[in-house]
């Protein structure tokens, strides 16, 4: 059981992400409502129980945690009720928006996009990120992909790498000094994104190619949205946009699902997904 | 006109625009406390943009001080404007925008600590004040790529929309026309092209100058509709000697306007200072917002106020009437409805959906690379820079309570002190020695020993 729970790197996420919060806190680096965080937390957990019993499994409650910390680092109300809407957006969505055996949208990504699009009482703050804790995010990120190298953490380094790539490429065909790039990749909020949000193995294609794709994919629909259509939220419509297009890829470079503390699919590899055991980390495919 | 003029590209809200400024007067507005003649910052413009959807109206006040001749401009635009997308209006209204978004001083008076509580509160309110500005003849050329795309004489500006293909030709067309370009001016403008950027060059036309009466610029304005929600500063922060100050005015429907590419920080408000920086509101208030950037690595724009425009309070100044408004760009409020004069401390009954948010931005090339890109928010909370005084209570009150309320004094002043040194980077000492002067001590009443409270009557007798 110790080990599955270290393999699970759910622990590791949100060890980090509360690390995170609490840095941001009390360096008074983003101003977040101790009962906005609350209100969060029970709405992701709430939902997940429920949901959890209307399909009669064992709830779990990693995932609605690791959703609620990255809602509350990225979305911003006056009010305390456009966040608990979003996090039972995003838990309920895990339950109720399925294709085959796997859900469609990533959780904290679909609560954010449906409170910023449909409603006018909650907003993302992409700047609002001091220096300190950018580091702290991208510290927590390069953790995670240490030591989890072995699970499918390529998807934040290749989702950096084409968005970087496109940042630079843009400044050199500007020939703008390097400074604006750096100024555009020092954002907290693409940080958290890369590593916490699009990440997600349970909403990313399985096999390697289509991960790749995934993430290069959402990385030049964010940087068109952004940089060519000034949308300054397109970091997560981009994401969203690529998880409604993610059957096709799934279906172009199939591969057996990912459970939490598996490891990784090596390249092109399509090999017979294993009979689950009773000791599965995660045989229910709603989280 | 010659070409020999020295023609100086200066920034009308230098922060859009100014690629030189070599005129002996240094840009000046923002804004004064207390007394009106109190300049605070220096190098620093005014800018009001009203944002709804794509349409914006950008209102740049022309704080140019200098002779006429040498006043030109140079503002990246989107799209290529047409003569009735480009107005000007009056100081006044900025003027009257700057004071009723301005950070604020305000007092209160302890009461009788025998006898109950009345409070009175005073605003002090900063004023603003504007200066300046002058042109000269420019002539067009055809041969290097830069396309005189119209002309128009506005107000007293002659306004021309050029079109370039090429930042070599641009710049060789600016400098045949007498502009001063400092080094750099080059790749930003290469830049600026290749985003499709369009550019508006404005200088006065002296004959409507003089016909205006005034011994100023007036503000120019442009309306368009662009999905870019930035304001340009590259070309300013070239040949900028030092920092420039820019103040920037957001007039919104939805909400509270931030920018995506620097931090957004709200400065500490509503804390309690020594009642003597009432006479120098000015000076903390420079100190204290120096000493923010500098906490902040000199890389974050900051708040002043951000608030729903139907009210205030306290007033700093009143409200923009809804002309006011309709004049700055706000163009879903009715004309000619209330007049000035009243000062709302409610919200008003018939809400006219306008939110402001002041920004202020201390900048130079190192620290702000790239143009500021904006995003409006959906938050209508309110904020304002608000200061306050407390004066001590001092007639003569004679009893129990009064006994712990001077006892309780120097505590209290120790904590004014501490915040205004923590604020303003001051000296601890000084500021004490200040507060002594002005009637804050330190020294802990003097009190009968507990013997003489228990037994004092008596021991008189015995």
């Amino acid at each position: 059981m110790a080990l599955s729970m270290i393999k699970d790197p759910r622990i590791y996420q949100i060890v980090t992400l509360s690390g995170l919060l609490a840095f941001g806190w009390t360096a008074h680096a983003f101003e977040i409502d101790p009962i906005q965080f609350a209100a969060i937390v029970l709405a992701s957990c709430s939902t997940q129980w429920l949901g959890s019993i209307l399909i009669a499994t064992r709830p779990d409650f990693k995932s609605p945690l690791i959703t609620a910390l990255s809602l509350t680092l990225l979305l911003r109300a006056d009010a305390v009720w456009p966040l608990a809407a979003a996090a039972a957006i995003a838990i309920g969505s895990k339950f109720a928006l399925r294709l085959g055996d796997k859900h469609i949208f990533n959780p904290a990504n679909i609560g954010i996009v449906a409170m910023v699009l449909f409603t006018d009482a909650a907003w993302t703050t992409p700047g609002q990120w001091g220096t300190a804790v950018w580091f702290a995010a991208l510290l927590a990120g390069a953790g995670l992909f240490v030591t989890y190298r072995s699970a499918r953490f390529d998807v934040p380094l290749v989702f950096l790498g084409v968005y970087a790539a496109l940042v630079f490429g843009r400044a050199l065909w500007l020939g703008d000094p390097l400074a604006i790039p750096l100024l555009r990749l020092e954002n907290g909020a693409l940080i958290i994104f890369a590593f916490f949000m699009i990440s997600d193995p349970k909403t990313s294609p399985d096999g390697a190619i289509a991960r790749a794709a995934f993430a290069g994919g959402a990385a030049l629909l964010a940087y068109l949205m952004i940089f060519n259509f000034y949308i300054a939220d397109g970091l997560f419509y981009a994401l969203a946009i690529m998880c409604l297009v993610r059957p096709l890829l799934e279906w172009a470079d199939p591969a057996p699902h990912y459970r939490w503390g598996d490891p990784v699919a090596p390249l092109r590899g399509i090999r017979k997904q294993k009979p689950l055991t009773k000791n599965s980390v995660h045989p229910v495919p709603a989280e | 006109m010659s070409r020999s003029l020295k023609k100086t590209l200066f920034a009308a809200a230098s922060a859009i625009t100014a690629v030189t400024l070599t005129g002996g007067a240094v840009a000046f507005c923002g804004f004064y406390v207390g007394k009106a003649d109190t300049k605070l910052f220096n190098k620093a413009s005014k800018v009001a943009i009203m944002r709804d959807g794509n349409r914006t109206v950008m209102t740049m006040a022309n704080d140019f001080q200098g002779e006429l001749t040498e006043f030109a401009t140079v503002i990246p635009v989107p799209v290529v404007l047409q003569e009735e997308q480009i107005h000007v209006t009056e100081n006044a209204i900025l003027d009257h925008l700057d004071a009723y978004t301005a950070p604020r001083l305000v007092e209160y008076f302890d009461e009788d600590p025998c006898v109950m509580y009345q409070r009175r509160e005073m605003a002090m309110m900063p004023q603003a004040a504007m200066t300046l500005g002058s042109a000269d003849k420019m002539r067009k050329k055809d041969s290097l790529g830069v396309t005189v795309e119209a002309e128009y004489t506005v107000g007293e500006y002659d306004i021309q929309i050029l079109l370039a293909d090429q930042s070599d030709g641009l710049a060789t067309w600016l400098k045949q026309n007498g502009y001063k370009l400092p080094d750099g001016t080059e790749k930003v403008l290469a830049s600026y092209i290749k985003q499709g950027t369009k550019f508006f060059v404005a200088k006065v036309n002296l004959e409507e100058q003089t016909a205006t009466g005034l011994k100023y610029l007036r503000p120019l304005q442009i309306a368009f509709e662009s999905p870019k929600f930035m304001l340009p500063i590259r070309l300013g922060t070239l040949n900028a000697d030092g920092k420039q100050e820019l103040f920037a005015f957001m007039l919104t429907r939805t909400g509270r306007v931030e920018t995506t590419n620097y931090r957004t920080v709200k400065l500490p408000t509503g804390v309690d200072i020594p009642v003597y920086v009432k006479n120098d509101f000015g000076s903390f208030y420079k100190s204290m917002f120096e000493q923010q950037v500098e906490k902040e690595n000199e890389r974050a724009v900051f708040l002043e106020y951000a608030w729903d425009m139907n009210w205030c309070d306290p007033c700093a100044a009143d409200p923009l009437s809804q002309d006011e408004l309709r004049e700055l760009g706000v163009y879903w409020v009715g004309g000619g409805g209330d007049k000035p004069g009243i000062l709302p401390r409610r919200p008003m009954p018939q809400a006219r959906d306008v939110y402001v948010t002041r920004l202020h931005i201390s900048y130079d090339a190192d620290h702000f690379p790239e143009d500021l890109m904006f995003k409006e928010t959906n938050d209508r909370s309110n904020y304002q820079g608000r200061y306050v005084l407390r004066h001590a209570y001092k007639g003569d009150a004679q009893c129990d309570a009064a006994e712990q309320y001077r006892a309780s004094l120097p505590k209290r002043f120790e904590s004014e002190a501490q915040t205004l040194a923590n604020l303003t980077g001051w000296d601890i000492d000084d500021i004490r020695d200040d507060m002594n002067e002005t009637g804050q001590s330190f020294e802990e009443p003097k009190k009968d020993s507990w013997w003489k409270r228990l037994w004092g009557n008596d021991a008189k007798e015995g």
